[in-house]
Formats: C-alpha cells, structure tokens, sequence
C-alpha cells in the first residue's frame, strides 16, 4: 500500500489529515496506560470510605465512561501542545495546516472545546487556532517516520504552574537541590486543589524565562514509571514526590495521600547570574498520546 | 448521602454540614468568569439602563437563581435536533469568582454554589448571611458529571461569551458533589489549607543537604 508514497507527499495527504484527527480523538478521550495505572494505584492507597478514595474512584469510573463513549473525558480540553519529530526536509508549513484542519474538525465534532479566546475582546475562535495557539514544537531527526505527540493542557493546571528565581529568601531557598525542593514544594501548596490534584510536575532547572518553561513541559512527555537517567534528578524527583504526599491536599484537594502522581525534572544550563526552577503543573486528566506516521502511511497511536 | 433538590429552602440548607456528600437535583445555571463579571457589574450594580435583552435575561435569572444553583462549568456541548445536550462537562476552578459571587447569591437568592477548588472569606460569609452552600463536584469527570445534566432549558448570550463561557440553564438529576462550605461558616477548604501550611513548615524544617 501506497509504495511510492514518501514522506513529503504523505504530509499532504487526507490519510495525514486523519492521522491527526484521531490522535486528537484519542488524546481527549483516553489516558495513557501509565496515567489509569497510577490513579488506581492512588485509589488502593486511600482509606476505605474516605473523601479521597470517592473521588478516584469517580474519576476511574470517568475514564471508562469516556473510553467508551469516545468523548472527552474532561470538558476542558485545553490548549494542544504537539511535539513533532520528523526529517528537517519536511515542511512545517504543511504540518502545521494539516493540524489545524484536523483541530478545527475535531472542535466541530464535539471532541474538543472551543478554547481559543481573544483576550481584548473576548471572543472564542470557536476552531482552536488562533494566533499562537495550537503551539507547535519541531524537532529534526533522520528516522523514516514522524512522530507526533499531543498533550492537551487544561487552563486550571496552567493558572498554577509558575516559575521562581533563586535565592528565594521568603523560604530560606538557594541554589541547590535542597532550594528547589523548597520552592517546589512551596508551588503544590499554593496550587492545593486548584490545578485538579494528584497532579503531575514537569520541572526545569536552569535555562531563562522562556527555555525553562518549555522544558518543563517537555518533561511531560516521560511515562510515569520512567526513571530519570541522572541519578541526581532521579533521587530529588523521588523526595520531592513522597514530600509532596505527605501535605494531605489530597485528590481535588480535599484531604488525602494522593497529591501528586509524579515528578519529572529536567535541567539546562543557565546563565550566572540566574537560576530559575519553572514548575509546570498538569492535572490527573493528564492527556498525552503519541502518533507514529511511516512513509507507507501506516500509522499507530500510543 | 443526602438529596437536595430545586426549590431548596433555608431549611434544607441548614440540614447538611461541610463533609457530607449531596446528591443535587433541579434547576439553575452554569456560569463561570464572564457571566458573573455580567451579573454582577451589568445586571446587578449596572449604572446604564439595561437593554431589553439584558432585562429579560435578567428577569430569567431571577426566576431560575431563586432557591437554586449556579453551576461553575464551561460545557462541551452539541446540537441536534434543534437540542443541545451536554457531551462533557464538569466544575471548572471557583476561586476567579470569588469577587463577584457573594453579590450574585444575595441579590438572586442562590442556594447553592456548584465548582471545585473552593472558595474564599467573601463566600464563605455570603453562604451564612444567605444560607447557602458550596458543592464541590468531581473535577475532570467531564463526562461522568455531563450524564448529571437531564435537560438544557435555554442558553443566554451564547454568541457574546461563546459556547464554554454562555449561561446555559439546566436540569440535574442525582449530581454527586461533596458539601465543602456550609451555611455555618465551616470551610473544609480552610481546615485543609491549615493542615497543609503545617506540612508544609515541617518538609522545610526537615531541609539540608542531604539530598
């Protein structure tokens, strides 16, 4: 099937097109196996009867209804954030029309929320583009194949992700490991049920203002049970991990161990004069799929 | 767990505490940032004349708000039929309400405040003036919570706020929430937040370079 094909033409193709529709189907209204295997580990941790444990237990009962119906497990579907790694050759142009085709359809269709606003006056694109949104990240490689991965990020963990600057004085917070514990601890008290707990860091030390952010976000893209090649980061996303359930803002942050259900850190060098920890905060409804496009149009979504 | 349901007296408010879970059922509104920014500085404290549009809506509210429920979510929704039906909707972050939503539940006589993440003091000392309460739903159980909405009466200025954001009037049946701010002026908000401050003070103290 499609043996002349190569990648530069399949990018033009309906068959691309669709590729993304239903990678944004997928994405809205099914979790990643590690995300459902992590929230019914939390839901075994709870006490019987308790708050938290209803709570889990009616957001797995969520999934199944979503998973079935084939509708958007959550309402706020958020702002799509597409990493896509292909051969530089391919234009990003095409790409990036094809994608907005597809989140356009799939607004229509009911499988995403209108959410592109104008902020001075206020009306909603109604399509999911606007000026800046979707956001698109390019990566090259020289595989035979594109990879696409979508992650919808909903506004309530977005309103509580933030960034500090060390030192920190109000928390007695260096630069060191021990200071972005402190600030980073500090960040899941302050979002307490407001970013839809257990929630889910992606964490950046370093970089400036605008690196630090986006890295933050890259470190979405781990699984939950990975573990962090650089023994350092490895032991800090651990501690940081157990700290953080030991607050007791619980799921919805309404008391209970399950506060967060991972912490993910990733670093880049900084400037001397700065040192930046940015805490990206994603929601349990932590919405992440992949899409594999080889140049014979086969696809497989992950 | 206990049922509520539309008219709900000051009675019935009275009859549940800050812990127990509800199942609500009846009348009332979604409506999140835009819409309360509208109650409030246009229908409510509006210097201007209102439009006979903004009259009616206003006279609409009035009817549906009494006794019942405004509901923070911003649906997905589709039409069919000439009908709307919610596919996934669930509470959406209160706290951006928290200006305006003592003044919507006095001059409308709100029962019930629907949302999740809590709200704050003005609230909370609304919900003991007025008698009403704060029913923290399942965030992110889009469509779970959207199997909650029987009925879509009507939508108002869904052209104006777009569809998330437009008053939508609805009926529930059997809406799981867990009462989180009582008419007594109990927040399990509050109690939460101070158990976390305290956590908090003791991961600090338990700093050094020991990582």
């Amino acid at each position: 099937m499609n043996k002349d094909m190569n990648l530069r033409a399949i990018i033009e193709t309906d068959l691309f097109y669709e590729a993304l529709f239903n990678l944004i189907v997928a994405t809205a209204s099914e979790l990643p196996g590690d995300v459902v295997d992590a929230l019914k580990r939390a839901e075994d941790a709870e006490k019987e009867s308790s708050v938290a444990r209803l709570v889990l237990s009616r957001y797995l009962e969520n999934l199944e209804l979503a998973r079935i119906k084939k509708a958007p497990l959550c309402q706020d579907t958020g702002i799509p954030l597409f990493f896509i790694r292909m051969q530089e050759s391919l234009r990003r142009d095409i790409i990036s029309a094809q994608i907005n085709k597809a989140l356009e359809e799939a607004t229509r269709n009911q499988y995403l929320r209108p959410n592109a606003v104008d902020p001075i006056t206020g009306r909603n694109s109604g399509i999911n583009v606007g000026k800046g949104f979707p956001v698109l990240h390019f990566d090259y490689w020289d595989r035979e194949y594109i990879e696409i991965s979508l992650i919808l990020k909903g506004g309530g963990s977005e309103n509580v992700s933030c960034q500090y600057s060390l030192p920190y004085s109000e928390l007695k917070a260096g630069r060191d490991l021990e200071g972005v514990r402190r600030v980073v601890l500090e960040a899941v008290k302050n979002a307490e049920g407001k970013g839809c707990p257990p929630g889910i860091l992606g964490i950046c030390i370093g970089g400036d203002r605008e690196s630090g952010y986006l890295e933050s976000k890259r470190q979405f893209l781990r699984t939950l049970n990975d573990t962090n090649p650089d023994p350092v980061l490895a032991a800090l996303e651990k501690r940081i991990l157990n700290d953080a359930n030991s607050l007791w803002i619980g799921p919805q942050g309404l008391g209970g161990q399950s506060t967060l259900l991972g912490v993910k850190i990733g670093t880049l060098h900084r400037l001397p004069a700065c040192y930046f920890v940015t805490i990206s905060y994603m929601c349990w409804a932590f919405r992440r799929r992949s899409i594999k496009i080889g140049a014979d149009g086969q696809y497989t979504i992950t | 767990m206990i049922n509520l349901k539309t008219p709900i007296t000051e009675e019935d408010i009275l009859k549940v505490k800050a812990g127990d879970v509800v199942l609500l059922s009846g009348t009332g509104v979604t409506s999140r940032d835009m819409a309360h920014k509208y109650m409030v500085e246009t229908l409510i404290e509006g210097k201007e004349p209102l439009s006979p549009e903004d009259q009616r809506i206003y006279e609409e509210l009035k009817k549906t708000l009494k006794d019942g429920f405004v509901y923070h979510s911003g649906p997905i929704v589709r039409q069919q039929d000439n009908q709307w039906k919610f596919i996934s909707s669930g509470p959406t972050t209160s706290i951006r309400t928290e200006i305006y939503q003592h003044k919507v539940i006095k001059a409308f006589g709100v029962r019930v405040v629907i949302g999740k993440g809590g709200m704050g003091s003005l609230t909370l000392d609304a919900c003991k003036k007025y008698r009403a309460i704060y029913l923290h739903g399942i965030g992110g159980a889009g469509v779970l919570n959207a199997e909650a909405v029987v009925d879509i009466i009507d939508v108002f200025k869904k052209e104006e706020f777009g569809l998330p954001e437009a008053i939508w009037k609805i009926h529930l049946e059997n809406f799981t929430g867990i009462v989180t701010m009582d008419a007594y002026g109990n927040s399990i908000h509050e109690m939460i937040s101070e158990e976390v401050k305290k956590n908090f003070e003791k991961l600090l103290l338990s700093g050094g370079n020991n990582i």
